[in-house]
């Protein structure tokens, strides 16, 4: 077998094991937070017959490791079982979930990753100069500021005084492209913000440790402009530290992103997760958690493939 | 002081009296600044009602929902499911703004002499949404769901006292093991919405007798309603052609949303920003007193609560006031340690209030003997909104008496099933009932589920079971006041403050009235107010 394939092969085995080693991790999680579904199903209105008839009926008197099985057996067969709470499909709501998250994460992706190593370049290309200290100031400005507050000061301007896009961000199917992109320019916009100092600062870093190589020196000397050697010799190989910052914050744009979703409202993953979480309803809480580990998990596991991929080295073992 | 206030709002509608003026005496009166600029508000609303103009469509942003939610009656337990119930069910009688009972799906009740049997006459030529007839067995039905040994519902408690139930022609009848004087107010609760066949096989599809019809549903997220063409009381309810309720639990997304006008009302404004949301253009900002109450509740059969010289001690130390003015930022009144208020009928006006006394607190606290070991109180931000800030406010005056009180914090999560009820000493809080006879049967009754002070006195049972079978008014005010007194002067209450409802209203919405029940009109705004420029 080729090496590569054999490589892909076992990381992908890997992953299901982690896969497996999370969801044990997340059940018994879940089992000893204080209070059990039914209970936080009825809150304050709960009474003893009411709370015995739900706890009958839910299941929740089988031991946890027959509830876990039965539950595993179901996901191997592709079914992510019913919610306590509301006696939905899983799979059906938390599908529509996973596509407004994947939706959201897209588009921050698609101008949040571009935009940071562009500037990225930019930095390396003005170094110690004033495009250099602009960019490094702004971005590393926005990371420390609290994702919320950068959500509230957006709408407040963009919403509130300008009246430019929605601070509402509820998106539904039946919308046009279009309408789904204004309904979420500002959690767009804040999303950006958050993810693009980190990968900048990497570009930058990365690019600048490969410009002290002799090679770059040869480059310098045979007379080549500083964009085109940044281009063709020192990005290519660079890219390998950069993918892997780049994989970890479209990981974060996933599953991290549960205080943007609150602050507009929007229907992903992370709150439908919080609440299903409040509410002890373990199964959805399971299937959450499943996806979200993928997530990062396959991520990650394409960081590492690509590095490979763009390391001749790693490329062609002895 | 409440016509007072009603005679100079009349006053500045009429222009015989500024603004300014107004706002100086009111606090004269005792009224903040920011709710007399509401009570302002909300007078010239009253004043410029014109007809209900139909079509158009209202949003709904409220806090109170989340992705676990059904629309199943009897598992209703928050603001968003409770805006959905009204939209798509009613219920045989409701309680209205005056505090009366308002007939629905009953046309009219009646009782026996001894307040024993009740017929509640239904209504004839109502359709479901699924085009069947509601009948006397629907009815039937349904209270059977929310009473049999199956049930779930919350309205389980308040059925307990019913021996029989069964239809008789175009009635349902009630028969009860005790009279109860007040039990059309218990039909009136809002988990026994009257549904198809009882609900028994779908609880949640949504399909009952209300002025709209179920359009989407997206627990979490949002609830879509179109106007039901064929709604009986369509003079009165369900003037826009569709309405959205949004799911909006943050404070701030909610004002914003308000303020942008992607939204036409509210629900649960911080009472922190209140004063300044009402400044913004195109909205206002409505508060109306209800029955709710902050509270601190201690166990009155536990060491060292089970010492009543404490208990005074720990009442006269709290600085109500002060909750009031920095919890509440005006937009509540004092409490009387006695979870009824003027905002209930039969209320006994002439109980004297219970003031701030460090004197007095220092008095009971050496009476009581205390051995100066700290008084331990847990408290959690969830318990209600601002609870840990009243806890330290309460610290600090029980320290200017010498009273140790030690503050432990909870966290939300877990908070109403492992330290509520449980623990011996904590703050909570009561959303309050529709008649003093339920909020006491609810939770100062001996054998009530929810006795959360352990009150547990077979005088104050037997008052209560008489008030209940009582139907002259005189004398049922009587025993009430008998009872409150008792709960001020011994119960394990410590009632700071009763909060208003403070909700945001767009100024393109008609309709609005003040409903002291719950917010949002008692959730039915939606289905009562329109949209003046539809």
């Amino acid at each position: 077998m080729h090496p590569i394939l054999k490589l892909i092969a076992q990381r992908l085995a890997l992953g299901l094991l982690l896969l497996f080693a999370a969801s044990i991790l997340i059940f018994v999680g879940t089992s000893i937070l204080p209070g059990d579904v039914a209970q936080s199903i009825l809150g304050q209105s709960a009474t003893p017959e009411a709370l015995a008839n739900m706890r009958r009926e839910l299941g929740l008197n089988e031991p946890a490791v027959t509830r876990y099985f039965t539950w595993l057996g179901g996901v191997l067969q592709g079914d992510l079982g019913t919610a306590l709470t509301n006696g939905r499909d899983i799979a059906e709501s938390l599908g529509g979930r996973l596509k407004n998250t994947l939706f959201l994460a897209f588009w921050a992706a698609a101008i949040s990753v571009p935009l940071a190593i562009f500037l990225g370049l930019l930095a390396v290309r003005y170094k110690d100069r004033w495009p250099d200290k602009l960019i490094s100031a702004v971005t590393l400005t926005t990371i420390s500021i609290p994702e919320f507050m950068i959500g509230y000061v957006l709408i407040y301007w963009v919403a509130i005084k300008w009246r430019l896009f929605p601070s509402v961000a509820i998106i539904n199917d039946s919308m046009t492209l279009g309408a789904k992109l204004n309904a979420i320019a500002i959690p767009v916009m804040v999303l950006t913000l958050v993810v693009l100092a980190h990968m900048m600062r990497m570009t930058r870093a990365a690019i600048l440790n490969v410009m002290q190589s002799a090679y770059i020196e040869t480059a310098e000397l045979k007379g080549l402009g500083m964009l085109k050697i940044i281009r063709k010799h020192a990005f290519p190989n660079a890219i390998a530290p950069i993918v892997n910052v780049v994989m970890l914050n479209l990981a974060y744009l996933v599953v991290g992103v549960v205080v943007v979703e609150v602050v507009f409202a929007y229907p992903g993953m992370g709150q439908y997760l919080v609440d299903h979480v409040s509410k002890r309803d373990v199964p959805v809480v399971q299937a959450c958690g499943l996806i979200f580990a993928a997530v990062y998990i396959g991520l990650n596991l394409v960081a590492d493939i690509v590095s490979i991929l763009a390391n001749p080295r790693l490329r062609h073992p002895k | 002081m409440d016509d007072q206030l009603k005679y100079m709002t009349g006053q500045v509608a009429k222009g015989t009296m500024t603004r300014r003026e107004f706002v100086g005496r009111a606090a004269a009166l005792g009224v903040t600044a920011a709710v007399a600029n509401t009570m302002l508000a909300n007078s010239a609303d009253a004043a410029s009602h014109g007809t209900p103009i139909r079509g158009g469509s209202l949003k709904i942003g409220s806090s109170g929902g989340e992705s676990t939610n059904t629309l199943d009656p009897a598992l209703t337990a928050s603001e968003v499911p409770l805006d959905n119930l009204r939209h798509l069910y009613e219920s045989l009688v409701e309680v209205d703004a005056s505090g009366a009972v308002e007939p629905r799906m009953a046309e009219s009740y009646e009782a026996s002499a001894d307040a024993k049997t009740w017929a509640f006459k239904i209504r004839k030529g109502i359709q479901f949404h699924n085009g069947k007839d509601m009948t006397p067995e629907d009815v039937l039905k349904t209270m059977q769901r929310h009473s049999n040994e199956d049930s779930q519902s919350g309205a389980l408690g308040i059925m307990r006292g019913i021996s029989n139930m069964k239809v008789d022609g175009d009635n349902f009848i009630v028969e009860l093991e005790v009279g109860n004087a007040d039990l059309p107010y218990l039909m009136a609760d809002y988990h026994l919405m009257i549904q198809p066949d009882g609900g028994m096989d779908n609880p949640g599809a949504g399909i009952g007798t209300g002025p709209y019809t179920l359009e989407v549903d997206e627990p979490g997220v949002r609830h879509g309603f179109k106007r039901n063409e064929n709604y009986w009381d369509a003079d009165n309810r369900g003037f826009t052609d569709y309405n959205e309720v949004l799911v909006l639990n943050d404070a701030t997304a909610r004002t914003a949303a308000l303020q942008s006008g992607q939204v036409n009302m509210i629900n649960r404004v911080d009472p922190k920003v209140a004063a300044l949301l009402d400044r913004a253009p195109n909205l206002s900002v409505k508060s109306v007193a209800g029955r709710g109450h902050y509270v601190f509740i201690a166990h009155i059969d536990t060491a060292p609560f089970d010492n009543n010289d404490l208990r005074m001690a720990l009442k006269y130390a709290i600085n109500r006031e002060e909750m009031v003015d920095k919890i509440l930022r005006g937009y509540g009144t004092i409490g009387n340690d006695m979870p009824i208020n003027a905002s209930y009928p039969l209320f006994d006006a002439s109980i004297p209030q219970r003031e701030h006394s460090i004197e007095k607190a220092k008095e009971f606290y050496a009476k009581s003997g205390h051995d100066g070991s700290p008084i331990i109180l847990r408290v959690a931000d969830g318990a209600f909104p601002g609870a840990v800030d009243a806890a330290s406010l309460f610290q600090e005056s029980a320290k200017a008496a010498g009273i140790p009180l030690e503050i432990k914090r909870e966290p939300n999560d877990g908070y109403w099933s492992e330290v509520w009820n449980k623990q011996p000493f904590c703050a909570s809080y009561w959303g309050g009932r529709p008649v003093q006879d339920q909020m006491y049967s609810t939770a100062y009754l001996s054998t009530a589920d929810w006795n959360d002070t352990r009150w547990k006195r077979p005088e104050f049972d037997a008052m209560l079971l008489e008030a209940r079978a009582e139907l002259d008014d005189a004398k049922r005010k009587a025993i009430y006041s008998t009872m409150g007194q008792s709960l001020r002067d011994e119960g394990g209450l410590i009632l700071p403050m009763f909060n208003d409802f403070v909700d945001g209203v767009a100024s393109n919405v008609g309709g609005w009235t003040e409903d002291p029940n719950a917010e949002l009109m008692n959730n039915k705004a939606p289905i009562k107010c329109w949209v003046k420029d539809a």
